[in-house]
């Protein structure tokens, strides 16, 4: 893909495109557990590429989740930082950048790296690339964390995720408004099929369509959404175009290792004795077609109309497909067993004022924090799946603890569960204060008091997970 | 005499040598190697590529061989390409290899 934007930005091209990219590598191999000499060796070969594209180029590693702020999780509807200005000023600041590439008689060679685009400023000198390796503890962290997952499935589910956060966050740092994956034809018919597997059905348009609108500010785009797997090899091969390939962490796994796996050995295999599988994969499940395209554009249209429209999963960013309020569906019943799962000793050892906290799972916060520490942390692992859709919910099933993710994932959980309850804290103080305005502090103290205690224990915690 | 001894000679297939390449992580299932350059030993019936593959399972393959061939032919997902054009325009399996041909396996699979 970073070979066809080298391509459709040279100056011999017809409808030459218009737009500034960078290129972000994602070092995973922490995931995978790689040492570093290997992951550095696989970083200088990437470099080289990089350094031969022209274009900015970002190398981050996996650790790096564990410096995000919680805002990446937050839709945004503004434009990112950096791309303000007019669509002249972006034009001419591109084409001074091409006659500088020019003269300086750059040749492309690409990578297999995601790209992005951004469509203002001319950023040569924008390339980040860490000279050491990340910090122990990170990498420590990373690879707890995924021992700690107990299936392929969920590891894969885990990984892309954080991937995209990532992502995410370097795209909206940089100013970049659009980031453009190379998922082809055959890797998204297999995503599709993975995410009716998983439970994700109801995103199957923001997962495999050509735009992903819900993040706000950054779009994902998948230009090579056309094009089989077999297509790209070929291109590859015919026109040199170099690649690093590195260990993932489904390398050498078996076909049922995981979800994703068995449903890549099937479409294959179904490709490989009925031709024409995976076009019709891809373009079933979006309804009857009269163009697979417009078909599947028609399936994305009911985000758009902004971030604001209904609770977000906390993971995937997609509208939550749950009612919690609605007890009488089997999904109703899961949520509720949820909340109710920490065991009742916890209870016990912290005493009454602590008993409907973990019960509700929302409302009762300011008394957990009054509490033991396994009934937070009960608590809080409620209060992090409500949060989640479906398929994510599904996914951390296969994570045991989740104190090991990363701190932003936590303080955003925490901060969302805790808004409503700090608005009912209100709510109750002014009522205490309407039913007894003549009894003085006495009758007006417990629930004021429970009031400061909460927001007292909040900036502890946010202040805990910040620094 | 001679003459024909040695027309029954020309029957059998000729050691031949063809350059063996594995891409798109295959390679990691013959010990990161990518380019074989492979000598395959003269046998009675003209070398095809079902026989390449039993001889790349025998001598080349260092492990998990499931991942690379399944039954007599490649694991789908695992492209060919003969000297740059697709295996399914020469004939697959039966396609019979000649001398320095390149036979290229590109793997396209994401668990390699």
């Amino acid at each position: 893909m970073v070979w066809q934007v080298l391509e459709g930005l040279s100056r011999d091209s017809a409808k030459r495109l218009r737009f500034v990219p960078g290129v972000v590598y994602v070092d995973e191999g922490a995931a995978c557990g790689r040492s570093w000499e290997d992951r550095a060796k696989t970083l200088t070969d990437v470099r080289q590429i990089l350094q031969t594209l022209g274009f900015p180029w970002h190398i981050v590693s996996l650790e790096e989740v564990f410096a995000l702020p919680p805002s990446v999780l937050r839709c945004s509807a503004q434009d990112p930082v950096g791309t303000v200005g007019t669509y002249k000023v972006a034009v001419d600041s591109f084409l001074q950048q091409q006659r500088t590439l020019a003269a300086e008689g750059l040749r492309g060679s690409p990578s297999s790296a995601q790209g992005e685009e951004q469509p203002s400023q001319p950023c040569t000198q924008d390339s980040e690339d860490p000279v050491g390796p990340p910090p122990a503890a990170q990498t420590e962290a990373l690879s707890q964390l995924f021992n700690s997952v107990k299936t392929l499935t969920a590891k894969e589910e885990l990984l892309q995720t954080l991937r995209t956060h990532l992502i995410l966050h370097v795209a909206r740092t940089h100013g970049y408004s659009k980031v453009m994956t190379g998922d082809s034809c055959t890797r998204l018919a297999i995503k599709l099929m993975t995410s009716l597997a998983l439970g994700r059905g109801a995103f199957l348009a923001w997962d495999t369509g050509f735009s992903d609108e819900r993040h706000g500010d950054v779009v994902v785009v998948r230009p090579m959404r056309e094009h089989t797997l077999k297509e790209v090899a070929f291109y590859n091969r015919l026109f040199a175009v170099p690649s690093v390939c590195t260990p993932a962490v489904d390398t050498k796994a078996s076909e049922k290792a995981s979800i994703h796996r068995l449903m890549e050995g099937f479409l294959l295999r179904l490709q490989a004795q009925f031709p024409s599988t995976v076009s019709t994969v891809y373009r079933l499940p979006l309804g009857p077609v009269s163009h697979p395209l417009r078909t599947s554009e028609k399936l994305v249209k009911a985000p758009r109309d902004g971030c604001a429209a209904g609770p977000r999963c906390l993971l995937c960013m997609c509208s939550l497909d749950v009612d919690s309020a609605d007890s009488a569906t089997a999904f109703g019943a899961q949520t509720q067993d949820f909340s109710q799962t920490p065991p009742p000793t916890p209870r016990a050892e912290a005493g009454a004022p602590a008993g409907p906290c973990c019960a509700a799972g929302l409302g009762g916060a300011p008394n957990c924090w009054q509490g033991t520490r396994p009934c937070g942390r009960e608590g809080s692992r409620a209060h992090v799946i409500e949060q989640l859709c479906y398929a994510c919910r599904v996914t951390m099933k296969d994570v045991p603890c989740l104190d090991p993710l990363p701190p932003y994932i936590l303080a955003e959980a925490q901060l969302r569960s805790q808004r409503p309850s700090a608005e009912i804290q209100e709510c109750l103080v002014e009522n205490s204060d309407d039913e007894a305005p003549a009894s003085g502090s006495g009758a007006r103290g417990p629930p004021e008091q429970e009031g400061k205690e909460a927001r007292a224990a909040c900036d502890r915690i946010n202040k805990n997970f910040f620094n | 005499m001679g003459i024909s001894c040695e027309l029954g000679f020309l029957n059998m297939a000729a050691p031949l040598s063809v350059e063996v390449e594995f891409g798109g992580g295959a390679e990691l299932l013959f010990d990161g190697v990518k380019k074989h350059q492979v000598t395959l030993p003269g046998q009675e019936e003209p070398w095809v590529i079902r026989d390449l593959l039993v001889w790349i399972k025998k001598n080349l393959l260092k492990e998990r061989p499931e991942l690379f061939i399944q039954g007599d032919s490649v694991r789908p997902g695992i492209l060919v390409l003969i000297n740059d054009a697709d295996w399914e325009l020469l004939g697959e399996l039966d396609y019979q290899l000649q001398d320095q041909d390149s036979i290229l396996f590109i793997s396209t699979l994401h668990g390699g």
